[in-house]
């Protein structure tokens, strides 16, 4: 086991700096640079500026300069926040992403899961239908749909929430159920999936020919083994819902990393770009590793290899 | 079995509603920002986006303006109603009879926020800051009216004592301009001209360069009404009542909270659920809902903007002048502001716009049509055959794209001739518009200062801005001898007779005057309509009364 992660690190080192590299050129590439706005800046003071920043040098330059920042941990100054690092941005966004990202995943899981199994239990009856439905709404409702909507009904409507901000515990609600909801979609459909495959399976019939009870066999016997698929995709889930999402810190104006993400690319703020983007491949690499782990831990048959 | 396993899900699905019914019914309100702002003289403002920064001589957004007048304070502040310039941090001034030398008397016992005093030699210091080629201050040219400015600026002298700025003494301050230049006083309320505290800048870094941390909140010192207590990325910039100002017994406002909120829609959600006193924007399809239902919340407030189009002049389809003026008249302005834009815009008949500080052009566009097609057909494209299809460039936003149909439409309709849209996010835009690889180019401008020379001076052979490619010599030899005269009539006839070419021309469309569309609750008060959207703070108060949320006051206003 021990063996497999350290593996696991190691290949992860070419998997960041391919990323950092090409987020790197492809910022370069694109038309436009932070410093262009609406009204022209005089050449001299152009120069000036783009000497501060090392933009004056030849790319190479540029990228080696980047990149040997890199390995000190040093993402750069943000172009856009003019005097903060990305290391402060990113440090500043990320706690508030976690906290939102950590009660949504709670909401998803204490939705879906249940949602799941309640179907999965009652195949083809109104439960079955009706938890599916549900998961499939949770799913195909878009977050700018649903969270507006949310906002209109809990917020101006019954005026029990703030429209938007982050200062209250109350404005947690809104984003975390709208954020929350979507993957408790999925998890429910992956969940009733696991489950069936399961309790159709050899060892849940013994162990009813045994006479556990139907609460005992679900849970106990059953569940352990429904839930993998879930916990597969809960690697990439999490990365994903704890760096924030674009759309939620929008409609309700959280300041999270998701905002970072789309905002830096738009004022070609390259430095945030890459920090962001190397930010979220970590995670992405180091939660697949966690699921991997729990996978192992979780699946007999794995654990046997 | 199957019982039991129903009666538990029926339990926790009637636990979840009986758990919402609760949560959604049986709570009292909650308290809203606005009640809890009335009742403390907090002001709650919707400030579109974060700040670059909060250093003067750096920043140049109006995000940046809104949040720096309340933590700096020039020689001349404005007045709250028409912006005129009054006393600041300077009591009086006197202007030589040629007018170029002005010399400011700073007020007695004014002190920073750390409590040192603010001397002269603080402008003075602060003028060399800016003008200092390393520090990029980008607002720079607005100090090449002062004597030697540009000269040091471009490194022709080393030597500060040729600019003409020296502090006589600690309360004299004597500003030398190359020339009379009326709007000097106006100039000076632009952010690039205000003053900081050069000691507390060099506590954290060199005071010459950028990314100093002097701008963070318990490091900032300013001399405004206001100083910085909080600044959250993305979420919220918090100004508290400066006990050390001036003028602090008049300030009524105890805090002024700016919130970065870039999404209209967020922002108006946020107005209505009783967070925010005044916004930003309002989104353009709710206009005419408030215009209908809570009129009293709606302003329309002219501003000092022109919406136009560029033509790119270096393009062979529109060399010919009388092809630029056929497309200009055949746009029906009125249409385009009453059923596209509908926020109370100013049809746009020409490029500066109307009473600016007492000028309107004389010459004036027409809507013409039928002239429209004369004037193409005599540049040889009658019915507009033969004329090449072009592009409409403008960047991502539904409201240049309608504004975008709607005159594709009209070119269309009246000329015969196909112009096609084209969409690019707004960095890639701006790199087409600046390489000129454009056909025609959606534009806006909005005046530095109340001058009109802000919006002609635009257009001048030499200015980074113009990127026509259009060139007229006597148009430059106008403006550039208005720019050297001290008196306005004299001035302003020779901006008519500018203005008439550039109209005669016609390198731009101008296609409508701005309006600044905002929602204000009616607590604010000494919240005036000024074509800079300048609200001076310390005017500024919030008069306290029963609390209304926007949607009690609706049904309220809706019940028989």
């Amino acid at each position: 086991m021990l063996q497999l992660i350290a593996r696991r690190i190691l290949e992860t080192i070419p998997v960041l700096v391919l990323v950092a590299t090409i987020t790197f050129f492809m910022m370069k590439a694109v038309p436009g640079g932070p410093l262009d706005t609406e009204k022209n800046i005089p050449q001299e003071i152009k120069v000036q500026i783009e000497a501060f920043y090392g933009l004056d040098q030849p790319l190479w330059k540029q990228y080696a300069s980047y990149m040997g920042n890199l390995l000190r941990g040093d993402l750069g100054p943000s172009f856009k926040h003019a005097n903060r690092s990305v290391n402060e941005l990113i440090a500043a966004a990320l706690p508030v992403s976690l906290e939102l990202g950590g009660i949504a995943l709670c909401v998803a899981l204490l939705v879906g899961i249940p949602l799941g199994i309640a179907a999965a239990v009652r195949q083809n009856t109104w439960i079955d239908y009706l938890a599916s439905t549900t998961a499939m709404a949770g799913i195909c409702l878009p977050t700018f749909v649903m969270g507006p909507l949310l906002v209109l009904v809990f917020a101006l409507h019954f005026e029990q929430f703030n429209a938007s901000g982050w200062d209250f515990a109350r404005d947690r609600v809104l984003p975390a159920l709208t954020l929350g909801l979507v993957y408790a979609g999925y998890i429910a459909r992956l969940t009733r999936g696991g489950m069936l495959e399961v309790l159709n399976q050899d060892f849940i019939r013994t162990a009813r020919a045994k006479g556990a009870s139907e609460t005992r066999v679900v849970f106990r016997h059953a569940l352990r083994g429904g839930l993998l698929p879930v916990v597969s995709f809960l690697g990439p889930g999490i990365a994903g819902i704890l760096t924030g999402s674009f759309v939620i810190e929008t409609i309700f104006n959280i300041p999270g990393l998701g905002r970072h993400f789309v905002t830096s690319v738009f004022n070609r703020d390259a430095t945030l770009t890459i920090g962001t983007a190397l930010f979220y491949a970590a995670l992405v690499v180091a939660l697949n590793l966690a699921a991997d782990i729990a996978q192992a831990m979780l699946n007999p048959k794995q654990r046997a290899n | 079995m199957r019982y039991r396993t129903n009666r538990w899900s029926i339990r926790v699905l009637m636990s979840a509603a009986l758990a919402g019914f609760v949560l959604v019914a049986g709570c009292s309100k909650p308290p809203t920002r606005v009640g809890e702002g009335n009742r403390l003289q907090i002001l709650h403002k919707g400030n579109k986006s974060d700040p670059q920064e909060l250093d003067p001589h750096i920043v140049q957004g109006v995000p940046e303006h809104h949040i720096l007048q309340a933590l700096i304070e020039n020689l001349v502040t404005e007045d709250p109603t028409d912006l005129h310039p009054v006393p600041g941090q300077a009591e009086r001034w006197d202007i030589s009879p040629d007018g170029t030398v002005y010399t400011f008397h700073l007020r007695a016992g004014i002190r920073w926020s750390n409590g040192d005093p603010v001397t002269a030699h603080d402008f003075v210091r602060s003028y060399r800051r800016a003008l200092t080629p390393s520090l990029g201050c980008e607002y720079a040219y607005m100090y090449f009216v002062m004597k030697g400015a540009e000269d040091y600026y471009k490194g022709k002298t080393q030597d500060f004592s040729s600019v003409g700025a020296q502090a006589l003494d600690e309360r004299t301050l004597r500003i030398t301009l190359n020339g009379p230049v009326p709007y000097f006083l106006s100039l000076l309320n632009h952010y690039s001209w205000w003053p900081v505290h050069l000691p507390t800048i060099a506590r954290y870094g060199d005071p010459y360069q950028r990314n100093n941390r002097w701008t963070r909140p318990g490091n900032f010192v300013g001399n405004g009404p206001f100083v910085l207590a909080r600044w959250d990325v993305g979420h919220v910039i918090v100004v508290k009542k400066n006990p050390l100002y001036w003028n602090a017994a008049s300030v009524k406002l105890s805090e002024v909270r700016f919130y970065p909120i870039e999404s209209i829609d967020t922002e108006e959600r946020s107005f209505r659920s009783g967070q925010l006193h005044v916004t930003e924007e309002v989104p353009q399809s709710k206009i005419a809902v408030y215009r209908r239902d809570h009129p009293q919340l709606l302003r329309i407030d002219p501003y000092l903007g022109a919406y136009f189009y560029r033509i790119n002049t270096t393009r062979p389809q529109f060399r010919d002048k009388r092809v630029r003026q056929a497309l200009a008249m055949a746009i029906d302005r009125k249409t385009i502001v009453e059923n596209v834009t509908r926020g109370g815009q100013l049809p746009a008949y020409y490029f500066t716009p109307p009473d600016t500080v007492g000028y309107t052009s004389r010459s004036a566009i027409r809507y013409d049509p039928e002239g429209a097609r004369k004037l193409l057909a005599q540049a040889g494209y009658p019915g507009g055959k033969g004329f090449p299809p072009f592009d409409i460039l403008y960047n991502t936003s539904e409201s240049h794209k309608s504004v975008a149909e709607a005159i594709q439409q009209m070119w269309k309709r009246e000329l015969g001739i196909d112009a096609r849209l084209l969409n690019q996010e707004w960095k890639v835009y701006l790199d087409t518009e600046k390489r000129k690889d454009y056909d025609v180019s959606r534009a806006g401008w909005i005046g530095d200062y109340a001058d009109p020379s802000t919006f002609l001076e635009t257009f001048l052979a030499d200015s980074g801005n113009n990127r026509t490619g259009w060139t007229n010599a006597e148009y430059d030899r106008l403006l550039k001898e208005a720019s050297r005269l001290g008196d306005r009539q004299t001035r302003y006839e020779l901006f008519q007779k500018a203005e008439a070419i550039f109209l005669d021309e016609m390198p731009v469309i101008p296609i409508y005057h701005y309006t600044r569309v905002y929602l204000l609750r009616p607590e604010v008060r000494g919240w005036n309509a000024t074509i800079l959207d300048h609200h001076p703070y310390p005017y500024v108060w919030l008069a306290p009364r029963p609390e209304a949320s926007l949607a009690t006051a609706s049904a309220a206003a809706q019940r028989p």
